[in-house]
This record gives structure tokens, C-alpha cells and sequence, in this order.
């Protein structure tokens, strides 16, 4: 069966895209060629067409903590927010340190989401995260996993960074580094800036994020080993990367929307909903991560999407974990960057799909022939507010609750398949 | 008390003194000062807060403070109760919201609180319609201290604060009593100096309106007062300090400071102290040391404070 996209928008010109068998056949201008028989047309006037994107960088919590999120409910979230594939991150319970949990995860995936959103297992790089000993990498990735990472529980060592490097290097499977001094971070609740002294709030110093990077990045020209930064919240890592890159290192690198919208002052009146790790820092450090994706020093964006239970964030700063929901909204607020001239549609393309399926080596949709037919229409003018009547995540722990977002996912199809 | 009939006390809680404008510190000061006199009355009891309750809800280590609320509740004839961390719900893993909850359905009129977290009291006031005073929340805000420590210097300095220099000496970083009294008198306009080593200094003090010296002969040099923090024993076992003598030789506040600074130099402590440590042992017990004046005017104030709180949108009437 053969499906046409009429009169999408992309890149500011009216296309008709043809899609046959799961595969993109032909995108060209509006009327250029005619419609052939019997196929299915979707009149996508006023809508924007984007590849389907690529989350490599989420916390989708099943197996263990079902009550924040399962994998279906996450692919659901990730379904209606525009993502075609999604990376799930190790910090599961139990861990994602061998073989019989990325399976799990991938037949839940298959089970609940037949049709997609994709999930790609990322192995943990040493057992129960703990830092110490390697997981089995080689048994991880014949079961699936794609990448690898201690997200959560950033590594000490530089000993266990080099060998997880190494070993990896063998699978080509890329390290993706949860960058934190775990010394000039220990009991942070914040940035550690001017918010944190008046908030009388234990803070994080941007420098540890630097150091951790720095070393990584080190390690990466040594062993000429290909390394990805994960979630870079701060200046001072994007002067590391932009030094590394000009050297030739090949270090990647990713950030999250939050990172470019929000800062430290977000969490004024200790706002729990705004407590992440790493933490929202300075305006500049904002302007500076703004700059570095638009000039690709970070290539890629990500959500580190990371549901937590209504209850758990009602407390104190003290007691409330880190992190944010955000497959539901991120194409929103990204595209909330392009309407107002920070970003563009095709860098768009860029940082949520085609660079990271480069980097982690994913099927990605450029609408060439022969793409695999990932795409959304978005609809721009659209507004809505994120709340519990209009997020599919389990939990809503996000700082834009109640934010008036522009644009909005209106279908979505992978692999040729409608989803909604 | 004031004659400005036009003013009114609106305030739900007392989070922090960043609240406050300074009619209504003045206003409050006013009416500790007023009460301060029943205080040396033979009958020490006024029916002011009669069938008021006041629940005293210390979830860290306290005697002072807690007192303090306690003995000004009492005198104002209002019923206090205190709720510890030991042997309560706290310590079976009970979130603070639900205790909370639990509290606001016994019906108090006022909550004091003191807890380890910073933001701790701004929690339960954005959750409970009851008045919340924060009797010290972490490292973030102690308001009553901050208020009696003004009532105190007011009453030294005859009421004028212009032109009056303060030092805050000690652990600043970890200081609720020096954000506190930061804010609030730099408002009634006390010049603030601080002195420590660096790493008992605050991230963004460069953005505070303060002069930090870390040289204690120097910071000391020309003020009308010092005020010294406690020195909580974990800052060197954290690793902050490289050990208890060393500091003591570096900040311990002794005679030879005192005669750099302008004569007639006041000393404040929030108590408790460590003699020997962050104050001599001869200073402590010179006349200059305002300790005790601190104490009976934490009385005063949180009579003030507690009154204020009961009687809000009451015409000022109980």
C-alpha cells in the first residue's frame, strides 16, 4: 500500500512525500508529480513535516519502579511526543547489567508498541552501576543494547572510564558519560551559584562537570576512542568540547531543551519541580549551550526524560529526587526555540534525528529514497498547556507544567504505520 | 507601641526576613518592646492569646529557641505544645507533608518550625492555612533570631542604625542566623562586614552587600559590633578546616580584636557558644557580651511575633 503526505510544509516549502512499504519513495515539491493509483493521501496543509526523532537519552524506570513509568506508558509518551526511537538508560531495578533485562525490556517494548516507538537498551558499564566492575558488554549488545552508560551514578574512576572505553571500543558501542566530580558534588541539591548561597542550599560547582568531560575527553584522544558527553549543562563543558573538536578528538555531545530554556532561579522558592541533575544553572551557561547546538560543539538533543511519582516531589529540596518528564513536550519547546530565531526546522533535524542516528548508529528518515518512512506532521500554531489531562507520561514532574507551549505532534508514522 | 494607627500586620506566616518592609520590623519591635515589660512583672502572664494554640514542631535539635516560643507563648496565656522528631511519626518515615496535615487537623492557630531542610517552613506554609513561623530552616533562615539580634542592637544603639557597622564572624556558609541578619540589617541600614576562612564562605557572597575580609585583626577594625557564629563541630571533620586550634587561632574573637574596634564595641552570639573557640572565654563574660540581653529579647520578640501572627486582620485585637 502506498501512502501520500500532500502539501506538508518543509523547510519552508509545500512538499508531497510517497511512501511505500514501510520506506520513504519520493519527497518533492507540491503537484510536481501526480498521485498514483489508489493510494492513501493525508492532506497535511498548514502542518509541518519532521523526521521522527531520536531520544538517546531517556529513564523509562520498568523494570522496578513501574509506579513512576513502564515501558509502554513511556513509549506512549514518546509515540505522542514525535519520537520514532528512544535509548533507555541502565538505572532500572534491577540494573540493565545483563543479557535477561535487556530482553525484558526489548519484549515489552515489542509487546506494548508493535509498531513502534523503538526502544534501544543502553548496557550499564559496570555491574549494579556500583563503579567497579565491567558489566558484560559483549552478552549486552548480542541482546540489544546499543550503547553504554553509568547515567545516574557518575563514574569515580578514570581507571574504569578508560577500560569501559576499551572494551567498548571492541563492540563499537560508545560510552555515554554521566559527567560529575563525585567529590565537589557530594550532597548537592543545586547549581552551586548565587541562588544556592542566598537559598542557604548545598550546590554543585559547574567545574565538576568540566573536570569529568575533560578527562573523557583526554582518554578519547589517547585511545583514539570515540566518546559522548552526556547532558552538558554548563559553559565551561562546552569550551572543553569546542577545544577537544578543534584538536580532532572525537567526542560527541548532547544537552536537553531544559537546559536551554531554564536556570538556576527556577528554583526560587525551593521548587522541587525544578531540582535536575545536572542542575539548572547560570543564564550564561544557558546562552553558551544555546550557541554550542546551534554551532553543533553539542550535536545532538535529548530529554534524560526521567518520570518521578507526583508524591515524591512534594517535600523539601533535600528529600526530592532529580530529575524531569519530557517526551511529551519536547519537540514543543524546541520548536518554541525556532519560533523565536535561537534554533531553526533544520537544525531541528539535526540535533533530534539525523546526528543522533549517525552517532549511535539508528535508522533515521532525511526523506531521501529508501529512509525508513519516521515522520510527524506538526502542527505550528497550535497551543497547549502540559498537564495531567495532556501528558501520556505516567508522572507530570516537569518545570514546564502549565507553560502555554507552541506546536504541537498532530500524527505521527513509523516505518510507514500511522500511530495516531 | 507604634502610633501609626494606619498601619497592619498582613502577614500569614514569617518565612524569612526578606518578607518584611521595614515598617513592619520596626512595627514588630515595637510591639516586643511593649511586651518586654511583662516579662519583669511579678504576674509574668497576659490573656492576650488565650484558647490560641501554638504547636512547637522541632524536627532538629533545639533548648533555646524552642523555649523561647514556648516561654512567650505561655506568657501570652496561648497553649503550646511541642512535637519532637523522637517518638514521633517522623522518625517512622512520615513525610513532612503529612505531618503537616496531621497537625493542621488538630486545628493550631500557629506552627513553629525548625527542620533541617532549608525551605522546610515555606513548604508547610504554601500547604496549610494555619500561620507558620520559621523557627530555622537549614542552612537558609532564622527570623526570630534575626529579629531579636535587631531588638537587641536597637536597644544598644538607642535605635539608630545608620552608620553602624556589624561584623558577622564565623561559619558563614552554613548560617542561617548570618543570611537572616544579613538581610535585615542591611534593610535598616547597618553596614555588614563577614569574615571567615573561604571555605566557611557562601557561593554568590560577592553579590551579597557585604565586605568580606578574611583577616579578623582587619575586619574587625572601626565596627560597633560583632556578632559570632557557633562553629559546628562536622565543618572540620568535613574537611573545611584543618583543625579546631587552628581556627581558634585564627577567629577566636579575644580582647587584643576588641581594641581595634570603635570603643564601647558590642559582642552578639546566637548561642550556644564554644568558649575558647569562636569567643574567649574572658569575652564571653564581659559586660560587652550582649548574650543574655539576646536571650530575654528572643522572648520579647517571639511574644511580638506570636501575637502579631494570631491577631492578623483582627484589628490587632485577640
Amino acid at each position: 500500500m502506498t501512502l501520500c503526505i500532500k502539501n506538508a510544509r518543509h523547510l519552508e516549502s509545500s512538499v508531497d512525500i510517497l511512501v511505500h512499504d514501510g520506506h520513504i519513495v519520493t519527497m518533492t515539491p507540491t503537484g510536481h508529480q501526480p498521485l498514483p493509483d489508489g493510494c492513501t493521501v493525508v492532506d497535511a496543509t498548514g502542518l509541518i513535516v519532521m523526521p521522527s526523532a531520536i531520544d538517546a537519552h531517556v529513564h523509562l524506570r520498568e523494570p522496578g519502579q513501574e509506579y513512576k513509568e513502564d515501558i509502554d506508558s513511556g513509549l506512549t509518551a514518546a509515540a505522542h511526543g514525535g519520537f520514532g526511537a528512544v535509548m533507555c538508560m541502565a538505572n532500572t531495578k534491577p540494573v540493565n547489567d545483563s543479557a535477561g533485562i535487556t530482553r525484558f525490556m526489548l519484549d515489552r517494548a515489542r509487546t506494548s508498541h508493535p509498531q513502534g516507538p523503538r526502544l534501544y537498551p543502553v548496557a550499564a558499564a559496570t555491574i549494579g552501576l556500583q563503579g567497579e566492575e565491567l558489566a558484560p558488554l559483549a552478552e549486552l549488545k548480542d541482546a540489544g543494547c546499543v550503547a553504554i552508560s553509568n547515567d545516574g551514578r557518575p563514574l569515580a574512576s578514570a581507571e574504569i572510564v578508560r577500560r569501559v572505553m576499551e572494551y567498548g571500543a571492541d563492540l563499537n558501542l560508545r560510552l555515554i558519560d554521566h559527567c560529575e566530580d563525585p567529590d565537589l558534588a557530594r550532597g548537592w541539591r543545586m547549581h552551586e551559584g548565587v541562588t544556592s548561597g542566598l537559598l542557604g542550599v548545598k550546590g554543585q560547582p559547574a567545574c565538576g562537570e568540566a573536570i569529568q568531560a575533560m578527562r573523557d575527553i583526554m582518554l578519547s584522544e589517547y585511545l583514539h576512542i570515540p566518546v559522548h558527553i552526556a547532558h552538558v549543562s554548563a559553559a565551561l563543558t562546552v569550551d572543553c568540547l569546542a577545544w577537544a573538536k578543534a584538536r580532532g578528538v572525537q567526542v560527541t555531545a548532547e544537552t536537553c531543551p531544559h537546559y536551554l530554556l531554564l536556570d538556576e532561579t527556577a528554583l526560587e522558592g525551593y521548587n522541587t519541580q525544578a531540582k535536575v541533575s545536572p542542575p539548572l544553572r547560570t543564564t550564561a551557561d544557558r546562552e553558551a549551550l544555546r550557541r554550542a547546538v546551534k554551532e553543533g560543539i553539542i550535536d545532538i538533543l535529548v530529554t534524560d526524560h526521567a518520570p518521578h511519582a507526583a508524591h515524591e516531589k512534594e517535600g523539601t529540596l533535600d528529600e526530592a529526587p532529580n530529575g524531569f518528564t519530557g517526551l511529551d513536550m519536547a519537540i514543543s519547546l524546541t520548536w518554541g526555540l525556532v519560533r523565536d530565531n535561537i534554533l531553526t526546522e533544520a537544525d531541528m533535524h539535526r540535533l533530534w534525528s539525523r546526528r543522533p542516528g549517525e552517532i549511535f548508529g539508528l535508522p533515521y528518515n532525511t526523506f531521501n529514497p529508501g529512509d525508513p518512512a519516521d515522520f510527524f506532521l506538526l502542527d505550528p500554531e497550535a497551543t497547549w498547556i502540559p498537564g495531567p489531562d495532556t501528558l501520556y507520561s505516567k508522572s507530570h514532574n516537569t518545570p514546564f507544567l502549565g507553560w502555554e507551549l507552541h506546536g504541537r505532534v498532530k500524527h505521527h508514522w513509523i516505518a510507514g504505520q500511522q500511530l495516531f | 507601641m507604634t502610633n501609626d494607627t494606619a498601619y497592619q500586620w498582613r502577614h500569614k506566616d514569617l518565612l524569612d526576613v526578606t518578607q518584611l518592609e521595614t515598617t513592619d520590623t520596626l512595627h514588630l519591635l515595637d510591639v516586643a518592646a511593649s511586651f518586654q515589660e511583662i516579662n519583669n512583672r511579678p504576674v509574668k502572664k497576659v490573656p492576650t492569646l488565650k484558647g490560641k494554640t501554638v504547636v512547637l514542631f522541632f524536627v532538629e535539635n533545639s533548648t533555646r529557641t524552642k523555649t523561647s516560643f514556648d516561654v512567650a507563648g505561655k506568657r501570652l496565656s496561648a497553649d503550646t505544645f511541642a512535637l519532637a522528631k523522637t517518638g514521633s511519626s517522623i522518625n517512622k518515615g512520615e513525610s513532612l507533608k503529612d505531618t503537616g496535615l496531621t497537625l493542621q487537623a488538630m486545628s493550631p492557630d500557629i506552627i513553629v518550625i525548625r527542620h533541617p531542610s532549608s525551605g522546610a517552613a515555606q513548604f508547610l506554609a504554601d500547604l496549610l492555612p494555619c500561620s507558620i513561623v520559621n523557627g530555622g530552616d537549614g542552612w537558609h533562615a532564622h527570623p526570630t533570631q534575626a529579629l531579636l539580634d535587631c531588638y537587641t542592637l536597637r536597644q544598644t544603639w538607642n535605635g539608630q542604625f545608620a552608620n553602624r557597622t556589624l561584623l558577622i564572624l564565623g561559619d558563614i556558609a552554613h548560617s542561617r542566623v548570618a543570611r537572616s541578619n544579613m538581610h535585615l540589617l542591611h534593610m535598616l541600614g547597618v553596614k555588614l562586614r563577614m569574615c571567615a576562612p573561604r571555605t566557611l564562605l557562601p557561593a554568590g557572597i560577592d553579590h551579597w552587600p557585604v565586605e568580606v575580609e578574611s583577616d579578623l585583626a582587619t575586619a574587625v577594625r572601626d565596627v560597633d559590633a560583632v556578632m559570632c557564629l557557633r562553629l559546628q563541630l562536622e565543618r572540620q571533620q568535613a574537611g573545611l578546616l584543618p583543625d579546631l586550634a587552628e581556627y581558634s587561632r585564627r577567629y577566636c574573637l579575644g580582647r587584643q580584636h576588641l581594641r581595634l574596634a570603635k570603643p564601647g564595641v558590642k559582642i552578639l552570639h546566637p548561642g550556644p557558644m564554644n568558649r575558647g573557640l569562636e569567643i574567649s572565654n574572658d569575652i564571653a563574660d564581659d559586660p560587652a557580651c550582649l548574650v543574655l540581653n539576646q536571650v530575654a529579647a528572643g522572648v520579647a520578640t517571639r511574644m511580638a511575633i506570636l501575637y502579631l501572627l494570631a491577631t492578623r486582620g483582627n484589628g490587632g485585637h485577640a
